[in-house]
């Protein structure tokens, strides 16, 4: 039996649950690196001309392709690997993500020695991506098993550290580029290497830390409901069986709308706020504008989900909904009147309420599906992202230049992609008002054998 | 938690285990903010 195997991580007694949501920040602070993707951009457009871009240099949207490929290789490796992941373990997974993160580094530094931009497409693209599809959900299943009794605030946990891991991937990367950089060279390579292997040190401490509960554990004081409630089953429903439920693709618009009304404003806010405020907010105070609304998307993850553990998943999704379509009503309001800290306050709700979708949403697979899937029905779940990566950007660039080149002033560029998010929102809403328990004939039978090894172990 | 910890896990088990993903995301948070504040200047 290895060491990595489900059979191993079993917890003792005595073993402390609070030891599993650092081991999953472990993890999630790893992959989280991938929001701040873009620091690497513009250094990596110089590295033969140096202090300017040389005509054989890589064109801004060229690299612009390595974090797309990754966004989409994560979709698809968490569908893909997310029953894998489920009975394999989170040991297995973890351990598994932190390599294919690691080898993802190590060959794009090849590919910037080299000069062969498509060896980082495949090495960040592919390899990191699948490595950030596996990282992602590893620890997800495990933690909601660990904490029955709030299952919300313990996924949240792990899922603020993928939006806080840009914090600590941003400054590093910078620090290490100076570090490795001389006159006639540009350390991007180097800072790839030292990353890498920054990143399988964490991922590896994380998978040798975590643990799986014991059969039949619960939390000291905790009594699970006798019968399912409303909107929280007791039931489980296999991976594939999921899929055919009217609930699991209500669920993946709600995340798909959610994601896509946040996703565009967070790659264009440096840009929406000068270009609506011009003359007010500078490119320094834009830099500060885009850190403020990070760490709102980071903070929100936690806050979001945690109050779901109170209100309900669906009730929290409801609030995202309604405050959001009202916020993004409100901001052209902030543009005319010239008010930046309504539209601040607007904007760090917002953002706050995209990160809060990703982390409540695990645990309202969990009170729909069960706990034996919910990392694979999760996996497969996170497509609705790799999607809104497509929509949301899309819908904020296009219209806004459609706007432009029919002579709206460019202040008032973005009123129309705003109604358009309200307009979204406004879907999701009614999306999240249709979704009802599942039916029972979707529910595994005593004697389904269907997973049965993962079964019989947790 | 109130019987999780009293075999196998120590409390500085929990503190070193927190501490390791705690430092550097509250360094990461503090860089973020320090940059934030340049949008009220």
């Amino acid at each position: 039996m290895s060491f990595l195997d489900r059979e191993r991580t079993v917890a003792k007694p005595g073993f402390s649950r609070w030891m599993v949501p650092p081991a999953a920040l472990c993890m999630h602070l790893c992959i989280g690196q991938a929001y701040a993707f873009s620091v690497f951009n513009l250094p990596m457009s110089k590295l033969i001309g140096i202090s300017k871009s040389a005509p054989d240099d890589w064109k801004l949207t060229e690299l612009g392709w390595i974090f797309s490929i990754a966004i989409v290789f994560l979709g698809l490796s968490a569908a893909v690997f997310g029953r894998w992941v489920e009975e394999g373990g989170p040991r297995k997974a973890m351990f598994t993500a932190g390599l294919c993160w690691t080898v993802g580094f190590l060959l794009s530094a090849v590919g910037v020695y080299a000069h062969q931009l498509w060896l980082i497409y495949l090495g960040y693209g592919v390899l990191g991506g699948i490595g950030l599809g596996i990282g992602y959900i590893s620890p997800v299943s495990t933690l909601i098993k660990w904490f029955p009794d709030r299952p919300g605030m313990a996924t949240g946990m792990a899922i603020m550290g993928f939006g806080g891991g840009a914090f600590i991937a941003s400054p590093l990367s910078v620090w290490l580029m100076a570090r490795f950089s001389t006159p006639t060279h540009i350390g991007v390579a180097e800072t790839f290497i030292a990353l890498g292997v920054i990143y399988l040190c964490f991922t590896w401490i994380g998978a040798a830390i975590v643990r799986v509960p014991a059969p039949g554990w619960t939390p000291a004081g905790y009594t699970a409901p006798a019968e399912s409630q409303k909107l929280i089953t007791r039931n489980d429903v296999f991976v594939y069986d999921a899929l055919k439920t009217p609930q699991f693709w209500l669920i993946w618009w709600v995340l798909c709308l959610n994601v896509t009304a946040g996703i565009g404003v967070l790659g264009q806010a440096s840009a929406m706020s000068q270009e609506m405020f011009p003359g007010k907010v500078t490119p320094v105070a834009a830099a500060g504008f885009v850190g403020l609304i990070s760490l709102f998307n980071m903070l929100g993850r936690f806050f979001w989900a945690s109050t779901s553990d109170l209100i309900g998943r669906k009730n929290t999704y409801f609030c995202f909904f309604a405050i959001g379509t009202v916020l993004y009503v409100l901001v052209p309001h902030t543009g005319s009147i010239g008010s930046v800290a309504l539209f601040v306050l607007c904007f760090v709700v917002i953002i706050s309420m995209y990160g809060g979708g990703f982390s409540t949403v695990p645990a309202y697979l969990r009170d729909m599906f069960g706990t034996r899937y919910v990392g694979a029905i999760h996996g497969m779940l996170l497509t609705a992202w790799s999607a809104a990566g497509i929509f949301g950007p899309v819908l904020v660039n296009y219209i806004r230049q459609y706007q432009i080149d029919h002579g709206v002033p460019k202040a008032q560029g973005y009123n129309i992609t705003m109604y358009i998010m309200a307009g979204l929102l406004v879907v999701g809403f009614i999306c999240n008002a249709c979704v009802k328990a599942v039916h029972d004939r979707h529910h595994m039978k005593a004697n389904d054998t269907r997973g049965l090894a993962a079964t019989v172990r947790t | 938690m109130s019987n999780d910890n009293q075999n196998g896990t120590s409390t500085l088990q929990l503190v070193v285990a927190w501490g390791f993903v705690g430092i550097p995301l509250i360094w990461g948070v503090l860089q973020t903010l320090s940059n934030a504040m340049k949008l009220f200047q």
